[in-house]
């Protein structure tokens, strides 16, 4: 698609809350946050591969605060910054780094200075295993790396196999997909909301957020199987059909989490602490969300209006209402506003696909990917060959290259897959959003305070298995 | 027996040592059920059942953490000041125990012809007595961050040292007018000499507004706490204690999602277990305190014609520790609801608006005690 068609923006629920426009809160110095040149950036990624380094910052701090002046009349007056600093290690066991991510913060008092993100704890040569495996095991393998969102990884990759394939899915198949996505959405943010609250102190939102996440799970365990790692969209369809019974379980989560959604806006959402630990924390500006690759939420949070769900539809969604909220700021306040709207966004687009969905089958009939019914092997000899095939070697994907996104909870989720021709993949890269969400933690970070580090961690909402893989 | 009883209460020594062991006792009791009242009633705000297994409804379950830290091994890692270090944890719970010394639990009793204060000591200094001590209780902490040879306990250190001091300002302001107030109570109009005795203050918010009715020989009103003429110095002094307690929102010293423990990260088993016994017998200290400072301690109806036995005689204790749980309730309250503050806007709460504020109310009081016992300057 070449064009991508005008996205539609929703407000933001901001009821009750006044602020400041944009541009009125204040804007912050550039030299630190990487707006000024690329030489600052590379700086911090590019002193070593774990540690880091007692560096300069202070030195260039003092001369930019007027405190160190270096020029021609006063010689070679330093202002001995390096005692004044410290750098302390937050994680990769810290209670609330999301997982083993390592923060390498430089401090002056609670001042952090620099910070160097150190990921590699989780990685499990995921990309490398999906080469052994064949595409119908594919998604087994896929559906780990965030472990938040498996429903994500499992169509980004369906989805670029079966582009290489060529195979179109029945409408039914579509819209399951959807429908589990957009829950599955639903399940990450509620996660996300309970950590955020827990993170800046909030101890209760951590099980109100679980509480209500409860319900979904339960769905999804009784549609897949399992409660995460579903292995469900495959490959030409999904797995199984809706269980009997789904319409009310998805009637009870619509009917639910818009109660649970509404006592967070009461505990949160004008509480005037959490407005103090969140409004104007952690900010990033669009420029900066667009040079860092920082997507989804985190980025239309800064007011970049751009979800691939509108951008660039998969599987159908297109053909859903559903709009795209955003924010100003681009700070954690913001996020979490665009994320509680992004709930109720999902939940009407689950709405209407429960509502509309279509009768037919759940996988597509290409004899080449799905394996044949039960009875079909006792008629047909052709039928027993592709059976046999299916599951000795796997189906064959023609040679070939495709990248594929689909909109993650914490991004834009890419699945770039290159075919020999084989029945395993020649190669698979994945484009990780929250890999790319992390590197914009030193921008985020510069100049605030430990207590901002958390928060804002929180509200990038980055998933360590999906940063290293 | 009378007689040995009397004898014993009549040796300072011995009714020193007396009171000293049930001071200790009845705080560390206090403990446990505080602790599994907290909780419980977290718990139950976060849709969970808490403890359940240790005994009833899990009542033994704070016996069997205490058991657990006493028998673990106490690691000391290898940077610490070790002198420093060991000292901490006493440092932090003997304030605490010694600050439960001067509140009355109830009003003095007679045994034997002698008469027993029922608090540790009569001080006639008590309110700066508590000042005093509950300041010393900074140093613990301090103390134990700066020793521990760690980064995270030392920004828990540092934390605690900013904030401590500046609540212990608002803290101590707010309690200015109480005295002031008892003063003016005692001279009936007249500033005359005034008292910081705390039993004396709770005997002058004896006597009620308003009888509303009786029951028995007993006199039901609207009793005459002094919380309602010093609401700003009552509201002021809550927030100070909550912030002097260490507990959310004000709980950054140790905020286990910034900087893991805070002062006492580096800290575990017995040593551990006293900074968590001194926490929470500070929590209780201090709503003990605005009980006797601003609720009227011990005093509440006893239906002495009513209730049998030597019931009335323990109704005093009953209504100082119900009054004070509830104190503890919005404690506990509190940190189930909400987030956190930031370092720097705490030290903004303290010094641009709870310091300011007590000082305004101080002088507001001050200026209307005064016109109310001499008249205006002028006249």
């Amino acid at each position: 698609m070449s064009n991508p068609p005008d996205i539609v923006t929703g407000e933001l629920e901001a009821t009750g809350v006044e602020r400041p426009p944009a541009g009125a809160l204040e804007e912050r110095e550039l030299w630190l946050s990487g707006t000024e040149a690329a030489a600052g950036m590379g700086r911090w990624t590019g002193e070593g591969p774990q540690e880091m380094a007692p560096g300069d910052a202070g030195i260039a701090l003092a001369g930019q605060m007027g405190s160190l002046v270096d020029d021609d009349y006063i010689g070679e007056e330093r202002v001995p910054t390096g005692a004044e600093t410290q750098i302390i290690n937050m994680g990769p066991q810290h209670p609330a780094t999301h997982g083993v991510l390592r923060l390498n913060l430089e401090l002056d008092g609670e001042t952090i200075r620099r910070v160097k993100p150190v990921i590699g704890y989780l990685h499990t040569g995921m990309e490398k295993t999906a080469e052994t495996l064949t595409y119908a095991q594919g998604s087994t393998n896929v559906t780990r790396m965030d472990y938040l969102s498996p429903f994500h990884n499992e169509l980004a990759f369906s989805l670029a196999v079966e582009q290489l394939l060529g195979v179109e899915m029945p409408p039914r198949a579509k819209a399951i997909r959807i429908l589990m996505t957009e829950l599955n959405r639903i399940a990450s943010h509620l996660v996300w909301v309970a950590t955020q609250g827990m993170d800046v102190g909030a101890l209760s939102m951590m099980l109100y957020g679980f509480r209500d996440r409860e319900p979904i799970l339960d769905f999804f365990e009784k549609t897949t199987g399992l409660r995460m790692n579903h292995n469900y969209i495959r490959p030409g369809g999904v797995a199984a059909d809706l269980p009997d019974g789904w319409e009310e379980d998805v009637a009870g989560i619509l009917a639910g989490v818009p109660k649970g959604l509404a006592d967070y806006e009461t505990l949160l959402t004008e509480n005037p602490i959490f407005l103090d630990r969140t409004q104007g924390v952690g900010v990033i500006t669009p420029a900066e969300c667009k040079a860092l690759g920082v997507t989804g939420a985190n980025a239309r949070a800064a007011g970049v209006a751009w979800d691939l769900r509108k951008a660039f539809p998969y599987s159908g969604i297109e053909e859903y209402d559903f709009e795209v909220p955003t924010g100003i700021h681009g700070d954690v306040y913001d996020r979490y506003l665009v994320r509680m709207a992004e709930m109720r966004q999902s939940l009407r687009i689950v709405a209407q696909a429960a509502e509309r969905m279509p009768p037919g089958d759940y996988r597509t009939d290409d004899r080449k990917v799905t394996p044949p019914p039960r009875a079909r092997l006792d008629q047909s000899m052709e039928a027993l060959i592709h059976h046999f095939k299916i599951f000795t070697e796997g189906f064959k994907v023609p040679e070939g290259e495709v990248y594929q996104a689909v909109e993650s909870p914490r991004g834009e989720l890419g699945m770039y897959l290159v075919s020999a021709g084989g029945s395993k993949p020649w190669r698979l890269h994945v484009r990780a959003p929250s890999f790319a969400n992390v590197q914009a933690l030193p921008v985020m970070l510069a100049d605030s305070l430990i207590a901002d580090t958390i928060a804002t961690l929180a509200s990038l909402d980055p998933v360590l298995g999906d940063v290293d893989r | 027996m009378t007689g040995f009883l009397e004898r014993l209460f009549a040796s300072l020594f011995w009714s020193a040592v007396i009171k000293v062991v049930f001071v200790f006792v009845f705080l560390l009791v206090v403990v446990l059920l505080l602790v599994w009242i907290e909780r419980k009633l977290v718990a139950d705000m976060q849709n969970r059942l808490g403890p359940m297994r240790a005994g009833p409804f899990g009542v033994l379950q704070t016996v069997a953490d205490g058991l657990k830290l006493f028998i673990k091994e106490s690691v000391i890692p290898a940077k610490v000041e070790l002198g420093v270090y060991l000292a901490a944890p006493v440092l932090a719970m003997v304030p605490a125990f010694l600050i439960f010394l001067v509140i009355p639990i109830r009003g003095p009793i007679t045994i034997g012809g002698t008469e027993v204060t029922m608090q540790g000591m009569d001080l006639n200094v008590g309110v700066l007595y508590i000042l005093a001590m509950s300041s010393l209780a900074v140093y613990a902490i301090v103390l134990a961050g700066w020793s521990s040879g760690s980064k995270y306990p030392l920004l828990g250190g540092v934390r605690a040292t900013a904030q401590m001091i500046s609540y212990e300002a608002a803290m101590g302001l707010s309690l200015v007018p109480v005295v002031l107030f008892a003063s003016h109570q005692i001279g009936a109009g007249s500033i005359g000499m005034g008292t910081m005795s705390l039993s004396k203050i709770v005997e002058l918010q004896s006597g009620s507004f308003r009888d509303l009715f009786t029951i028995g020989d007993t006199v039901v009103g609207v009793p005459g706490w002094f919380v309602f003429w010093l609401i700003p110095s009552f509201i002021i002094f809550m927030i100070a204690a909550v912030a002097e307690a260490n507990r959310a929102p004000f709980d950054l010293v140790e905020a286990e999602t910034e900087i893991v423990g805070g002062f006492h990260t580096e800290y575990s088993g017995i040593r551990f277990a006293l900074f968590f016994l001194a926490e929470y017998i500070n929590m209780f200290n201090l709503s003990a305190i605005a009980v006797t400072l601003f609720f009227g301690g011990w005093l509440g109806p006893t239906f002495p014609g009513v209730l049998p036995g030597f019931l009335p005689a323990l109704m005093p204790i009953f209504w100082f520790m119900l009054k004070t749980f509830v104190l503890l309730f919005g404690f506990i309250w509190l940190r189930a609801t909400l987030p956190r503050l930031r370092y720097d806007q705490l030290m903004d709460l303290g010094w641009k608006r709870l310091i300011p504020a007590s000082i305004a109310w101080l002088v507001l009081f001050t200026v209307v005690t005064a016109w109310k016992a001499w008249g205006v300057p002028w006249s």
